[in-house]
């Protein structure tokens, strides 16, 4: 017989600070560090086997490619292993809380996947004859149907392709509006301080000239401060709500009416939906337009930064302003396209885009809509707003409120009043989140608070996750009072990278791989 | 000896016969953080005193630069564009932006002298 | 509801903690009035089940390009993606992160867009790419603003072989911007005389020409003359390339004097649907860099001096500069930007040229055997992986006709120009890696049998 009879030590072994032992190759087990496939890859090697092609002659003419394109070709195993750990360089919702304000950073469901990849949605192109197409414009028809339902508004233009370019569609239908009631000299559009980048960026995109409007001391627009600044050549206010400090604009029936009444346009940012859905309907407040972020709202996943899809909700005043093209229910499903037969008071003011839109992004919204029903979007506003609350109240004692202990919408926002003097700043701060395992929440942002801090937890957290959250910030927030510096100056000290110089990447910008120059080049 | 005015905005300008050379100040760059890029005019153009004729950029910032004078411009500064980090290091030296024939010297006057911009800091 | 973690007593522990007595008075701003007693008017929460036998009844209502001989182009081509980029880019930590603003943990983002910026300049024959734009139409309107930009001048030349959509999207755009467009008369006889018109309307005012090859009819341009003609004029050439999978076989924009190259990257890694999303490539010289839209990758050290990745120049964009921005774009199309790097990653030069070969000589082969139908007549001089046919009377039917014998056959010309002569009997068929001799041979008797 034999046997292992040699046993095994089970101790810890010696105690001391991970970096004291550097490793040969730089890797910390798990994180292993990666080159880059221009490094890795090599011009002869492919990782897809394709039959070669017929022998026919060339209908290239002069213009065959001869010169070596320089990409490099990896097998499938090195590809998995690229990429597999690239990916574990990456936060995702998946990997903890990500409490990033203004984002609506939750669960992505994989059934929306799932459906997304059937294909009779995936493997549909967009000019087939409609009467091979006619599920999918159905499920266009019937996703409109929900969000007319669902923000009380009678039309929707599907076609834009994210949040900003949504708003580009609204105030596009808007000019149009304006420009066939012979109003077209307006052009002043009036933002909020505390509004989104994209709001101004997109007003100015298309020749109106932007105007701001104060923010108050409570941290919402008072409808004073809009009526003074109406008039005559006033095209639009591009209003956020719930706005970007996380309430609620109490006046938005009386804003709504104030623009009504001088001829403008009350264009909003909807960004924040999420705190309101099932709760309140934007045309119930007297929006006239407004883009549903599908990413955020629901949840189509963000993917690393897109893509999106923005579809805007019209007011009866601008429902004949669409893009084209849209879908119309007759005898069966039919795309009006450029040239199609218009019915009465439809006025489509041109095209936002190739095709028509994110249908990707539909099917997976679709997806979270009939999985959630009426009942659950409504519930998932409520828990939405609650999560924040509760962040709120667990950290109100520590950091402090620009605007006071009043109710937030679906996220709190925080200044940087509490770090004064203890050398902290807002940026070490959300830095050493990372290091607890957490993503950060938005920082500086809206730009109308010091040194911003805007949490946001969505639905998707349990009690429990939100607990320890809680607990870490507050250990943290301690930390900082108590002036231990360290801990936040050089966060984070456990990631897969330590800060990284922006200044560097600005000043002396490498946007691409280039191949590095012989030894004997080099040196000369 | 040179004069140097200031605006409420942060620019300077050092006056010397008809020529002014503007700039930013201390306080501006230590408030921008690292300059990672200038746009500066181009010799000739024409400004007009309040007109942006200059941008500057940190990592999260960019800012507009007002001419403090109107006047045409006869030269930028080549240096920069190179080696942004010269504002940083040495705002009111080699990190001039461009030099103005001044158009109008009353509008000197409008202008904060050395100790009404440090009075002006101190408000801040 | 099994998306959402909070029970009916963590809500009454948390609403105690907040020192509310119900959900509703965190709802307190809402006018009273305006807050709804009760759920909307839609149907109630459902299981997975119940959600898969809903979806999957729309999606059995359509024709999938995979089930039938299948030869639809025109700015979006079904083309094989391998099993494993599907399978990467449903990975947890891409999926379901953000835009990489806090690089130190987005590593494999930024990481993966930088590789895709490479890939994009060496493909385009540019020297630099942005990190995506939503696709390749927008990405022209966004081209033809950052020349604007570039020049200080505001009117654009586009040739008249652009693809219709791409062109309505600029069109669109610059009515809107009060900017002034010369949009040419699509040319399916002759491509060069499209060309040469575009020449001819380039003056002193021109910001930048449009051009796009293969253009919409797929033909294939030489983009050097008028580059120089363009250029010699102080406007810049914009390239537009709509099947990116023809520059694994044919001269890139940039080595003929392209200033911005923008291309729809659908082609690589991402599947046809229905229309979205798709993926943006976008490229120019070093030079214009400041004047781009969009997110850019850079390369930086961090703090203990490793290579690692930010993104940057972002001065240039919306959160930063509001109404002074280059563009409003927030978005990109990142997920689908993996798909396409990953793909091409697994490509490379090797597999890239091969698989446009097999495209090229597919599309031959179809051409050759359309020679067997008098009645039809290829309009092409030249061509990468698809081309125009002239068929007897209305195109739109025969496609239809097709249709109905089990053949999706291609685009009608009166589907993307419904009120240009001369046209409505052209028929844009492509062909790519996924048509076998079968589907072709089908495609021929089809179309012999609907005219």
């Amino acid at each position: 017989m034999s046997m292992n009879t040699q046993g095994r030590p089970t101790s810890a072994g010696a105690s001391g600070a991970a970096s004291a032992h550097p490793t040969f190759t730089g890797n910390k087990a798990l994180q292993i560090e990666e080159a880059l496939i221009f490094e890795i890859g090599r011009p002869e090697v492919t990782g897809v086997d394709i039959p070669a092609p017929k022998k026919v002659k060339s209908r290239l003419g002069k213009l065959a490619r001869d010169e070596a394109i320089g990409l490099p070709g990896l097998t499938e195993p090195e590809v998995m292993r690229h990429y597999v750990r690239l990916s574990q360089k990456n936060y995702g919702i998946d990997t903890g809380l990500f409490p990033l304000g203004s984002c609506t950073m939750k669960h992505n469901a994989r059934l929306n996947e799932k459906m997304a990849r059937l294909p009779g949605f995936g493997d549909v192109h967009p000019l087939q004859p409609a009467s091979t197409v006619q599920g999918a414009l159905q499920l266009i028809d019937t996703l409109a149907h929900y969000l007319k339902e669902l923000t009380g508004m009678p039309a929707v233009a599907m076609s834009p392709k994210a949040g900003a370019h949504g708003e580009l569609c609204g105030m596009m239908a808007i000019k149009a509006a304006l420009e066939a009631k012979g109003e077209g000299h307006r052009k002043i559009v009036l933002v909020p301080e505390s509004a989104h980048g994209t709001n101004p960026a997109t007003a100015a995109l298309i020749g109106f000239e932007v105007r701001s409007v104060p923010a108050n001391a409570d941290g919402t627009v008072h409808v004073s401060d809009v009526k003074a600044a109406l008039g005559p050549e006033v095209a639009a206010i591009m209003l956020t709500n719930p706005n970007t400090c996380g309430i609620f604009e109490k006046e938005i029936v009386e804003i709504a009416k104030a623009i009504h009444d001088a001829g403008a346009y009350f264009y909003c940012d909807g960004a924040n939906f999420n705190a309101i859905v099932g709760k309140a309907r934007p045309g119930d407040l007297g929006v006239d337009a407004m883009h549903i972020n599908l990413h955020k709202t629901f949840s189509t996943p963000h993917g690393g930064g897109g893509p999106g899809s923005g579809p805007v909700v019209l007011s009866e005043r601008l429902a004949a302003f669409v893009p084209y093209p849209f879908v119309r229910v007759g005898k069966g499903y039919a795309l009006v396209e450029e040239g199609g037969k218009l019915e009465k008071g439809e006025q489509p003011f041109g095209r936002m885009s190739a095709f028509h839109g994110q249908m990707g992004m539909f099917v997976r919204a679709m997806a979270y809509m009939l999985s959630h029903g009426a009942d659950g979007m409504r519930l998932a506003s409520e828990d939405a707003v609650l999560n924040a609350n509760y962040i709120r109240a667990s950290l109100a004692d520590l950091m402090s409120l620009p605007f006071g202990n009043q109710p937030c919408m679906h996220e709190a926002l925080f200044d940087d009043d509490w770090l004064k003097n203890t050398g902290v700043s807002t940026l070490d701060f959300a830095k050493a989140m990372i290091d607890e395992g957490y993503h950060p929440m938005t920082m500086y942002f809206p730009l109308v608070v010091h040194g911003a801090m805007l949490i946001e937890p969505t639905e998707s957290e349990s009690k429990a996750s939100l607990d320890l959250f809680i607990a870490a910030l507050r250990d943290l927030a301690m930390a900082a009072k108590r002036g231990d510096v360290d801990r936040f100056k050089g966060a984070p000290y456990h990631a897969p990278r330590r800060r990284l110089d922006e200044t560097r990447a600005a000043r002396t910008p490498i946007l691409r791989w280039t191949k590095p120059a012989p030894y004997a080049e080099a040196a000369e | 000896m040179a004069t140097v005015k200031y605006t409420k905005d942060h620019e300077y300008i050092r006056i010397e016969g008809d020529t002014g050379t503007v700039g930013i100040s201390h306080y501006a760059q230590e408030q921008l953080g690292d300059v990672v890029f200038v746009e500066l005019p181009a010799a000739g153009k024409a400004v007009k005193k309040g007109d942006s004729a200059a941008v500057v950029e940190s990592v999260k910032a960019a800012s507009d630069i007002y001419s403090p004078v109107s006047g045409e411009v006869t030269a930028a500064n080549p240096d920069l564009e190179g080696a942004p980090a010269t504002v940083n290091d040495d705002p009111a030296g080699k990190g001039w932006f461009f030099k103005v024939k001044i158009a109008n010297p009353a509008e000197l006057d409008e202008l904060m002298d050395e100790a009404a911009y440090k009075a002006f800091l101190d408000t801040l | 509801m099994r998306y959402l973690p909070l029970t009916p007593q963590d809500r009454t522990d948390m609403l105690a903690k907040i020192g509310v007595a119900a959900v509703d008075d965190l709802f307190a701003n809402v006018p009273k009035s305006k807050l709804l007693k009760g759920p909307v008017n839609l149907p109630k929460a459902r299981g997975e089940l119940e959600v898969e036998r809903i979806l999957g009844a729309m999606a059995a209502e359509n024709i999938s390009a995979s089930e039938v001989p299948f030869f639809v182009g025109a700015g979006a081509y079904k083309h094989h993606v391998p099993a494993s980029v599907d399978h990467l880019i449903q990975r947890s930590e891409f999926l379901t992160s953000y835009t990489p603003y806090q690089p130190e943990i987005a590593q494999g983002t930024l990481q993966y867009l930088f590789e895709f910026q490479t890939q994009v300049a060496m493909l385009t024959g540019m020297e630099v790419a942005n990190a995506s734009m939503y696709d390749g139409s927008t990405g022209a309107a966004e081209a033809v603003l950052m020349a604007h930009r570039v020049t200080k001048r505001r009117k654009a030349i586009l040739a008249g072989n652009l693809h219709p959509h791409y062109r309505d999207t600029i069109e669109t755009l610059s009515r809107m911007a009060s900017d002034e467009l010369v949009s040419l008369t699509p040319n399916p006889e002759d491509a060069g005389a499209d060309l040469k018109a575009v020449a001819a309307a380039i003056d002193g005012e021109t910001s930048c020409i449009v051009i796009q090859t293969p253009d919409v009819f797929g033909n294939l341009h030489d983009l050097t003359a008028i580059a120089k003609k363009a250029q010699d004029a102080g406007a810049l050439l914009i390239a537009v390339v709509t099947e990116v999978v023809s520059l694994g076989a044919v001269t890139p924009p940039g080595a003929m004097g392209a200033d911005i190259v923008v291309a729809e990257g659908q082609s690589i890694g991402v599947g046809l649907n229905f229309g979205g999303p798709y993926v943006g490539l976008f490229a120019t010289k070093q030079k214009y860099v400041r004047q781009m839209p969009g997110r850019l990758c850079g390369e930086t050290v961090d703090a203990e001096g490793k290579r690692g990745f930010v993104l940057t120049l972002s001065t240039r964009e919306q959160h930063i500069r509001r109404e002074k921005a280059t563009s409003n774009i927030c978005t990109n199309s990142g997920l689908m930007c993996l798909a396409f790097t990953i793909h091409m990653a697994l490509l490379g030069e090797t597999g890239l040229r091969r698989l446009a070969a097999v495209n090229h000589a597919n599309a031959c082969d179809l051409a050759d055997r359309l020679a067997d139908l008098d009645e039809v007549e290829v309009l092409n001089k030249s061509f990468f992986n698809e081309f125009a046919i002239r068929v007897p009377g209305d195109a739109a039917k025969v496609v239809e006709k097709m249709a109905k014998k089990g053949v999706l056959a291609g685009v009608p010309g009166s589907r993307l120009w419904p009120k240009t002569k001369g046209v409505a009997d052209v028929i844009l068929v492509a062909n790519t890696e996924v048509n076998t001799d079968d589907d072709r041979a089908a495609f021929v008797a089809a179309l012999g049998a609907s005219i």
